[in-house]
């Protein structure tokens, strides 16, 4: 059990630290010293500080949706294994209710958007739901392929399972699963080349434009959201790449973190040497991730 | 129709006697005929005459010849528009009707540009009735589909107040409508009311970006009026310093390019290296954006050897530098999808609309005052023409790249071989009762300055087009039927001016 807490705990402490990481990366690339590595800490706490400006012409579902898709992700980190160990629950079938619990996150974050009545959230929930048209099946579809190879439905099983070791078998199945995660993380992160975490074009932006109107403790709420969403579909991918399971737990915590840091240097890469690509051409991206989850479901029929 | 037309070269005065007042449907004919053989409009412009009667000015160009031309009628309270046979007019008759309140019947789309009171004497006083910018009529598209976004005049960067309305279906965009005015300071105003020592800074300071050329189009136009001969090396290095500005503001521009895309190694490179370009202006006069340095009859500070060499090493270094971060632009293909075919505009939209600058030259239009117009060290110095013919973003970022590779060629052998003399004349009494028309290639394309002095030789009229004036409504036509994210990326394209806009 203390464990389990353990690593609840080290989920929403490390997970704003990736940006950090993220930000030193594309410094280094762009020939500058970066900021801050604890930089989204700050700002957390800055804005947590702050009181909040509302619009006459919102209700309370502007207030509510940024707490409401918090606690959505929150509880959807209680589902996810970690370094390989059993998540804080798990049931048969959890993985249904954990893609629901990041879909209801999302589902408030659009509706608080359109609550504004601004064109450019508007416009940003209507791109932000378009591309989830394409990512949910995607994630569905992956996650549905690994079920098949492990034969349970339940997030724990599949990732606290010895049975996938990409590193050993190659099942190509799984490195079809792996690529369409890659492509969900990156879209669902709102990273390049999807979106543009640090443009300040509000025509381009999908998921920023969508939070222009809170401020303060709701930003704050929305930041620390974004982080703990950037670690969940991490732990994903991750979880079936880079894990240990030597037996000492805390040594497998460290690889497992370290892992998940590699992670984030990789998306700092990706965003260094890659430029976003025109909006309309995002769900031909998203299309890939689609056909890769189909094709390794269909694989994983054959058995 | 030798006598319908002054002919005149770039910056030479001429008295306003010689210019012939042709009746208007005389004007008229005789404008769109030439426009029709060739020629373009630099710059139309109206004075208020006795008895309630406006004399319009319309300075051509024959970009082919190297000539303007110079020609004028009068017209009472409302004249017929000439904008639906000639569309690239139609800024300069709404400017003519905030101005003066002359009516051109039937233009298509008649409102103000810069929303401030008329300049007529009557109302002079009586400016308790403020206009309020963009408070008037806007395209809109009807039906239960279309949206209207609008955007500014307050925006998320840095950058300088404008208001934007997109007619929109889901992410394409019908139509762009720009409404500017924002900045207005009513410098022309103030010039016409006299030269002070002021006039110097309001020059400097009327498009920001774009210091050298707005003081040295002003610089050559007094130069003209009082026949006074710019010694050869105050020449050479106003060419440097014009260059100059062209390297730090397209080096930026290709930055900010890379940054809309989102492409890190080429936007932050950039952005280093166009302080660098501003540090060499800085180096030769001591400030980075090129003020205190243009005056009329030479320029106030001279280049030593040691400082010669300085700069040449800065640029050999800055240039590579330079050469690196752009290949890298081209090497990406994620960035060349994301510029081509993006906000295209055709080589006749960009002629019929008369547009100048890179802007022009990216539509493979061969139009360039350093070109076409030269004065000063580039008559002796000729710098290439760069076109590119896609018309879209690409070009337009291409055309930028040529342009910064030929500029430093020119300052490195400006540097090299500089010219021996003094680098300030002294200037004579301007000219009375003269008209001068000042052509300066800025960095965004062609800047002109009309002047015209009275009896006692003083300024009486003063008319500055900046390329911003031609151009905005090029970005409006890049936009129709893109999509609406791609809009900052086709505005940094263009990248235009809104103060030396609203002026």
């Amino acid at each position: 059990m203390y464990a389990k807490v353990t690593q609840l705990i080290l989920i929403f402490l490390i997970s704003p630290f990736l940006f950090g990481v993220i930000n030193r990366i594309k410094a280094f690339f762009a020939g500058r010293k970066g900021i801050p590595l604890l930089q989204t800490y700050y700002d957390i706490f800055k804005l947590l500080r702050k009181g909040a400006v509302y619009s006459k012409t919102t209700t309370w579902i502007f207030i509510a949706g940024p707490i409401i898709s918090l606690s959505a992700l929150v509880c959807a980190c209680a589902f996810i294994p970690f370094a390989g160990h059993r998540a804080f629950f798990s049931f048969e079938g959890d993985i249904v209710l954990f893609i629901y619990l990041l879909g209801l996150a999302r589902f408030f974050t659009v509706l608080a958007a359109l609550d504004t009545g601004s064109s450019f959230e508007g416009m940003g929930a209507s791109r932000e739901v378009q591309f989830a048209v394409f990512a949910e099946p995607a994630l569905f579809l992956s996650l549905a392929a690994l079920v098949r190879i492990t034969g349970t439905m339940s997030l724990s099983d599949i990732f606290a399972n010895t049975t996938i070791n990409t590193l050993t078998t190659l099942d190509p199945a799984i490195l079809l699963v792996i690529g369409a995660l890659f492509i969900i993380f990156l879209t669902e992160n709102s990273r390049i080349p999807v979106d543009d975490p640090n443009t300040h074009l509000e025509l381009t932006m999908i998921h920023e434009v969508m939070v222009l109107d809170h401020g303060g403790i709701d930003f704050a709420y929305i930041l620390y959201g974004v982080a703990v969403k950037f670690w969940i579909l991490g732990t994903l991918l991750m979880s079936i790449i880079f894990r240990t399971n030597s037996g000492i737990v805390f040594f497998d915590y460290a690889v497992f973190i370290f892992g998940m840091i590699v992670l984030a240097v990789a998306v700092g890469i990706v965003e260094s040497i890659m430029a976003r690509l025109r909006l309309f051409k995002v769900p031909n991206l998203l299309i890939v991730a689609l056909a890769l989850s189909v094709l390794a479901l269909t694989l994983t029929m054959r058995i | 129709m030798a006598g319908s037309i002054l002919n005149i070269r770039n910056s030479q005065a001429k008295p306003l006697s010689e210019i012939p007042s042709l009746p208007f449907e005389k004007f008229c004919d005789f404008v769109i005929a030439q426009i029709r053989e060739g020629a373009r409009v630099v710059s139309f412009f109206g004075t208020p005459k006795t008895n309630a009667t406006f004399m319009l000015t319309m300075v051509l160009a024959y970009d082919n010849d190297g000539q303007l031309g110079i020609v004028s009628t009068s017209v009472k309270d409302t004249y017929p528009s000439l904008t639906p046979q000639l569309p690239q007019v139609h800024w300069f008759e709404r400017e003519i009707f905030e101005q003066w309140q002359v009516r051109p019947d039937g233009h298509p789309w008649l409102k103000p540009i810069r929303f401030h009171n008329p300049c007529t004497e009557n109302s002079l006083g009586n400016s308790s009735q403020d206009i309020l910018p963009s408070v008037t009529d806007f395209m809109k598209v009807h039906g239960q589909e279309p949206h209207e976004v609008a955007v500014g005049p307050v925006h998320a960067g840095i950058i300088e107040p404008g208001h934007f309305r997109f007619q929109c279906h889901g992410e394409h965009v019908f139509h762009l409508e720009i409404s500017l005015g924002y900045q207005h300071r009513g410098i022309e105003r103030a010039l016409a009311a006299g030269s002070g020592k002021r006039t110097i800074h309001y020059m400097e300071t009327s498009a920001g970006d774009t210091t050298i050329g707005h003081a040295l189009a002003y610089c050559q136009a007094m130069e003209g009026l009082s026949d006074c001969a710019v010694p050869l090396r105050a020449s050479a290095i106003r060419g440097i310093m014009l260059e100059l500005e062209r390297l730090a503001n397209h080096t930026g521009d290709l930055g900010a390019l890379a940054n809309d895309v989102g492409y890190l190694p080429t936007s932050s490179y950039c952005g280093r290296l166009r302080g660098d370009f501003l540090n060499m202006t800085a180096l030769i006069c001591g400030n980075r954006f090129g003020r205190n340095i243009v005056r009329p009859g030479g320029v106030m500070f001279d280049l030593d050897d040691s400082l010669i060499t300085e700069l040449q090493n800065r640029l050999d270094k800055i240039f590579n530098d330079v050469k690196n971060a752009v290949s890298l632009l081209w090497s990406s293909s994620f960035v060349v999808d994301r510029f081509d075919e993006t906000g295209i505009v055709t080589k006749k939209t960009a002629l019929d609309l008369g547009l100048v600058g890179p802007a022009a030259r990216a539509c493979g239009i061969e139009r360039d005052v350093r070109f076409d117009f030269p004065t000063g060290i580039y008559q002796f110095s000729h710098i290439p023409l760069s076109t590119y013919s896609s018309g879209d973003v690409f070009a337009r970022a291409y055309v930028r790249w040529l342009e910064i590779q030929r500029s430093t060629e020119f300052i490195r052998d400006q540097l090299k071989n500089l010219p021996d003399s003094a680098v300030m004349a002294a200037m004579p009494p301007l000219k009375k009762q003269s008209m001068v028309v000042s052509l300066i290639e800025g960095w965004r394309g062609e800047i002109c300055h009309a002047i015209t002095t009275d009896i006692n030789g003083n300024i009486s009229q003063y008319k500055i087009t900046d390329p911003s004036f031609h151009n905005w409504i090029g970005l409006a036509m890049a936009l129709r039927g893109e999509d609406i994210s791609d809009f900052p990326l086709c505005n940094k394209s263009f990248n235009l001016s809104y103060c030396g806009h609203d002026l």
